[in-house]
């Protein structure tokens, strides 16, 4: 038995739901910011279970979701380069670009391979000199240790047929952006666990402060889930607006401080586009200057993109919290996890994923 | 990608000058990348992303986390039987 393992002690969520019913008093939205766990809530059936008075806005926290089209597009371009190995993690290939999605380039005779970490694309390249070898670096904080590494270690080996595709994503400022909204209805936060791993908790406290929310750092598994629906429902009961840990097994206060050296070597602060949302000021990392000749964007020249998104798809609207899947003319008629329309019914941590395959979509 | 995988260090070793481990998920063994956990020793419990690990576990917090909740349940089963 792991440790994780005994976070899912069926007696132990029983009761601490028991708990949680006995605490609520009025109704209170609470947003879990990552895919993953909305992913778990689904998967363990929590969400059923939780009291009617609590109602569960699932966050942006998707980074496959949030990856803007027009790098998307970008990417497309760079893999059909008749001289590009284009790498990327797999649930990227399937997310439909304005024209195609890097399946089809694939299919076309591009070379386009699912890796499970930069790592193995430095492998790649390493192992191809002749071919220029491209890592789409998507993700929030917790890709950022091992994709700045792919390029720290590029740089010292002298990969020079090694770039990446930059697409970082951060989620304390689309925290701000959702509260700062006028269709904000999230009222307490679960941040996101393995975030919190890499980067602490101090960043949420001003957060918190501001906007007068509580968050609760948690975890992924079922406990793990009702501890932080717990603590958060009762700094809502008490009208008290901190951060709290739920998930200290993995988190600390400050995070990780040697992996927040290595992404501070290799990345800076930027605007960055996100996927149906918009621009969020710094809400991103880019490469530093010092590494700019492993910049994917700056070695191919893919400037002139036009995008078109689908007019149908309403992801942004999901991935801020204000519309549910269901309530999508497309999902699970044109939309389907075959014939995805938009990222989130692609990844394994989009909303309209979790609601397809958990049927959600039979009781609302 | 933000679901992280806990595994247990078997071994640790370097490929190219890069600290690497192989990790035992519950019987299936993978290589990751041990850069930002350079600390982590064999035996210990880490959490994956992306192939490389962010986090060690602490197990004594993990306890600590169970031990609030069954006193959650002790007090439940206490109003329960009054």
């Amino acid at each position: 038995m792991t440790i994780n393992d005994k976070y899912r002690n069926r007696e132990l969520v029983q009761r601490t739901i028991q708990e949680i019913k006995d605490t609520v008093t009025q109704k209170w939205y609470i947003m879990e910011i990552c895919g993953g766990q909305t992913h778990a809530f689904m998967q363990y059936g929590l969400n059923d279970l939780l009291p009617e008075e609590i109602e569960l806005i699932h966050g942006p926290g998707c980074p496959v979701c949030v990856t803007s089209l027009e790098l998307l597009d970008k990417a497309i371009a760079i893999a059909s380069h008749k001289d590009v190995i284009f790498t990327s993690y797999g649930d990227m290939l399937r997310v439909p670009g304005s024209e195609k999605d890097l399946f089809s380039v694939r299919a076309s005779g591009g070379d386009v391979r699912v890796v499970y970490s930069p790592i193995e694309a430095l492998k790649i390249a390493r192992d191809n000199p002749e071919k220029q070898v491209v890592f789409f670096g998507i993700g929030f904080e917790t890709t950022a240790p091992a994709n700045a590494t792919s390029v720290i270690k590029a740089s010292e080996q002298g990969l020079d047929n090694y770039s990446m595709l930059v697409s970082h994503v951060l989620v304390p400022p689309a925290m701000h952006a959702i509260l700062s909204s006028p269709m904000n209805k999230v009222q307490g936060f679960l941040a996101a666990g393995h975030v919190c791993a890499v980067m602490g908790y101090k960043e949420y406290e001003p957060i918190s402060k501001k906007y007068e929310v509580p968050i609760t750092v948690t975890g992924f598994e079922p406990l793990d889930l009702l501890l932080g629906i717990l603590q958060t429902v009762r700094m809502l009961e008490n009208g008290q607006f901190q951060v709290k840990n739920a998930y200290p097994r993995a988190v600390k206060y400050e995070g990780n401080i040697q992996a927040q050296a290595i992404i501070s070597k290799a990345f800076s602060e930027c605007d960055r586009q996100w996927r149906g949302i918009g621009m969020i000021p710094m809400s991103g990392w880019k490469l530093r200057s010092e590494f700019q000749a492993f910049d994917a964007e700056i070695r191919f020249n893919v400037d002139h993109i036009q995008t078109k998104e689908s007019e149908i798809c309403i992801s942004g609207l999901v991935l801020q919290g204000q519309k549910k899947p269901f309530e999508c003319p497309a999902f699970r008629t044109i939309c389907t996890p075959q014939n995805p329309l938009g990222a989130t019914m692609v990844s394994s941590e989009g909303a309209c994923a979790a609601y397809y395959r958990y049927g959600k979509y039979l009781n609302g | 990608m933000c679901l992280g995988i806990p595994g247990k260090i078997k071994k640790i070793y370097e490929i190219n000058n890069i600290k690497m481990a192989k990790i035992d998920y519950s019987g299936v063994e993978v290589e990751v990348c041990l850069e930002a956990t350079p600390e982590a020793n064999v035996d210990e419990y880490v959490i994956v992303h992306a192939g490389f690990t962010i986090s060690r576990l602490s197990e004594g917090e993990a306890n600590e986390t169970l031990d609030i909740l069954r006193e959650i349940d002790k007090i439940n089963q206490q109003e329960h039987n009054q």
